[in-house]
């Protein structure tokens, strides 16, 4: 290094990192407005609760219908990670691959500004529309049970809003880093949702049903305890179900089924978030505009 | 204020078997409007994306004011404005909105900011669209747009790539005009370009690379004289047509005149030995003559003849 002099503008002060993480939040969440990403999720999230509103109302399903905890857990316990992980592939699929592949990245970053700001930053931008999301269909969800039930709102199901959020932040980080993983918007977006859609569910069934081994590093299943806090009681951590014949006399095969527990559920989450997020800055650090 | 500067230091960047940099060793200071010149993948650009931090040096240090770009580039970048190819604005955003973006994140106080961006944007000739959305942008528009971003903070060092790509004849122009004026503010301008013209109206200096390796960095009228067969070629604009025998009888005869052609009745170009004291002794002696000179303008076609002999003793 040779002598570090200042070199800024007369005038002009560069500001500190956490003022340029701020700016960076403000202008990616005009440009969520702007862009309509926000409205369009926002659009797909009243289908959903429009949808799940007329069926309740129509058929007056007894398994909603039986307790406020009940209908919290049939339709908050249904829907809420459907719209957390809808929220990552919206904000998050290409938050980073975009930098690149819309050469965003050469209006940004040759400017006096860290990339760990503008990671952060746009990771902030995508949570806090995440988190506007989230609280419209939480509104939506306790109107509807409301109406059935009066104001009743179990504390379970406050438990399972903060699991929810908490699952929020865990799938930015992991949508954040397979967009720092992809040059291009459409991979990252596409594995992002393959995964969380389906690859996850059916990776954690065959696990489980096949190995019997229970599938702690999946994500997916440390996101069930947003369900599971719903249900009174709190379902069994292993269940062993034996199978009532075995062929040609030999032993019934035992199924497994695992639950994950409370704790489980929040180490799996926290551990997920850390290890992406660290992982997805330090590949935008070093990843090359080329 | 100290003069700024630019400098590589055994700059070399290794693509696995491809080496598009090697050991660059460069250092440009003062204020000044520095060509660079190079064939395609010669290693401009890298060398431009390096000094950005948008990609990392294989080995060696890229300096701005003495400061490493890329293990203090908040500190080497806050006064450097840049164009690197050709940057997207987020589409849905106004020009007013990214320049905002732009001007808050390099430290441009409140006060100044709406003022500074409308300056940039009426430089740029682009004061009309400032409220609309750039996603509607030509190429062109948008280029115009990412000059007026590197202007903003009123850098003391602007970086830039190939700046006129995508412009039209009038956007080319103004882009230069606006380069030209940024070199009367004292002001250290690295240009890339394949547009040997522009690089001769504008710049003072030329620094020419070739696989990723510095052939030359000189004034422009040393490499002319130099690579040039010791010439440089000056075209001379008349208000009158040349009367019989004055080109032999006159002007071929003065000093440093190598030789003369009558490109037409009203224009004639001069091969000449040395610099500008030469061309400077040439003028005033044309002036004297009387044959109504009214332009007096070097040619690219000495760098171009430079640039063609020096790349091609690299292949």
């Amino acid at each position: 290094m040779r002598a570090m002099a200042q070199s800024s503008t007369p005038g002009n002060k560069v500001p500190n990192s956490m003022s340029q993480v701020r700016i960076t939040v403000r202008y990616t969440f005009l440009d969520y407005f702007r862009s309509r990403r926000f409205a369009i999720l926002l659009g797909i999230m009243l289908l959903i609760s429009a949808i799940l509103t007329i069926v309740v109302a129509h058929y007056r399903p007894a398994s909603f219908l039986g307790s406020p905890l009940a209908f919290y857990s049939g339709w908050w316990g249904m829907s809420a990670t459907f719209v957390v992980v809808l929220s990552g592939i919206f904000f998050g699929g290409d938050a980073i691959s975009g930098e690149f592949q819309n050469k965003t990245g050469y209006f940004t970053l040759p400017n006096p500004i860290r990339r760990s700001s503008v990671y952060i930053g746009k990771w902030l931008s995508a949570f806090i529309a995440s988190t506007i999301i989230l609280f419209i269909f939480t509104a939506i969800t306790v109107a509807n049970e409301t109406y059935y039930f009066g104001l009743n709102i179990p504390w379970q199901f406050g438990e399972s809003f903060l699991f929810a959020w908490f699952y929020l932040i865990a799938v930015l980080g992991f949508t954040f880093f397979f967009s720092s993983v992809f040059k291009s918007t459409s991979y990252s977006i596409l594995v992002t949702a393959i995964l969380f859609l389906f690859a996850f569910t059916l990776i954690e069934t065959l696990v489980a049903a096949l190995a019997q081994i229970e599938p702690w590093f999946i994500l997916t299943y440390g996101s069930e305890i947003i369900g599971n806090v719903l249900t009174s009681p709190y379902p069994a951590h292993i269940t062993k179900i034996s199978g009532a014949f075995g062929r040609g006399g030999a032993a019934a095969p035992t199924f497994t089924s695992f639950n994950v527990t409370v704790p489980e559920g929040l180490a799996i989450i926290a551990g997920y978030f850390i290890v992406t997020a660290v992982l997805g800055l330090v590949l935008f650090e070093r990843k090359e505009f080329n | 204020m100290t003069n700024p500067s630019l400098e590589a230091v055994n700059l070399s960047k290794v693509y696995g078997s491809f080496t598009a940099l090697a050991n660059l060793n460069l250092k440009i200071e003062g204020a000044k409007c520095v060509g660079f010149l190079g064939p395609n993948g010669a290693g401009k650009t890298t060398t431009l994306k390096i000094f950005t931090d948008l990609i990392r040096a294989s080995s060696g240090e890229a300096l701005i004011n003495g400061i490493n770009v890329h293990t203090h580039k908040k500190a080497a970048l806050a006064s450097v404005g840049t164009v690197i190819e050709t940057p997207e604005i987020y589409p849905s955003l106004t020009p007013r909105e990214a320049l905002g973006m732009v001007a808050e994140l390099r430290g441009v106080p409140h006060a100044e900011r709406r003022k500074r961006i409308e300056d940039v944007v009426t430089e740029v000739q682009m004061l009309d669209w400032i409220d609309k959305r750039v996603g509607k942008f030509s190429k062109g528009m948008k280029q115009r747009i990412d000059v007026a971003s590197a202007l903003l903070n009123d850098p003391r060092i602007v970086l830039l790539d190939e700046p006129t790509t995508g412009l039209d004849p009038r956007g080319m122009s103004e882009v230069r005009g606006i380069v030209k004026s940024l070199k009367n503010k004292d002001r250290l301008i690295f240009m890339s370009s394949h547009i040997l013209s522009e690089v001769s109206d504008v710049c003072d200096e030329v620094a020419m690379i070739d696989h990723g390796k510095l052939l030359v960095y000189d004034t422009l009228h040393n490499v002319t004289a130099k690579f040039a067969g010791g010439e440089n070629i000056v075209d001379v604009g008349l208000t009158r047509p040349l009367q019989a025998g004055v080109i032999d009888g006159s002007v071929a005869k003065l000093p440093g005149v190598a030789s003369v052609e009558k490109l037409d009745d009203k224009r004639l170009r001069i091969h000449c030995s040395g610099g500008l004291d030469v061309q400077e002794k040439i003028l005033t002696e044309l002036v004297g003559i009387n044959i109504g000179v009214v332009s007096f303008t070097p040619t690219s076609s000495a760098l171009e003849e430079s640039y063609l002999n020096l790349i091609k003793d690299t292949l």
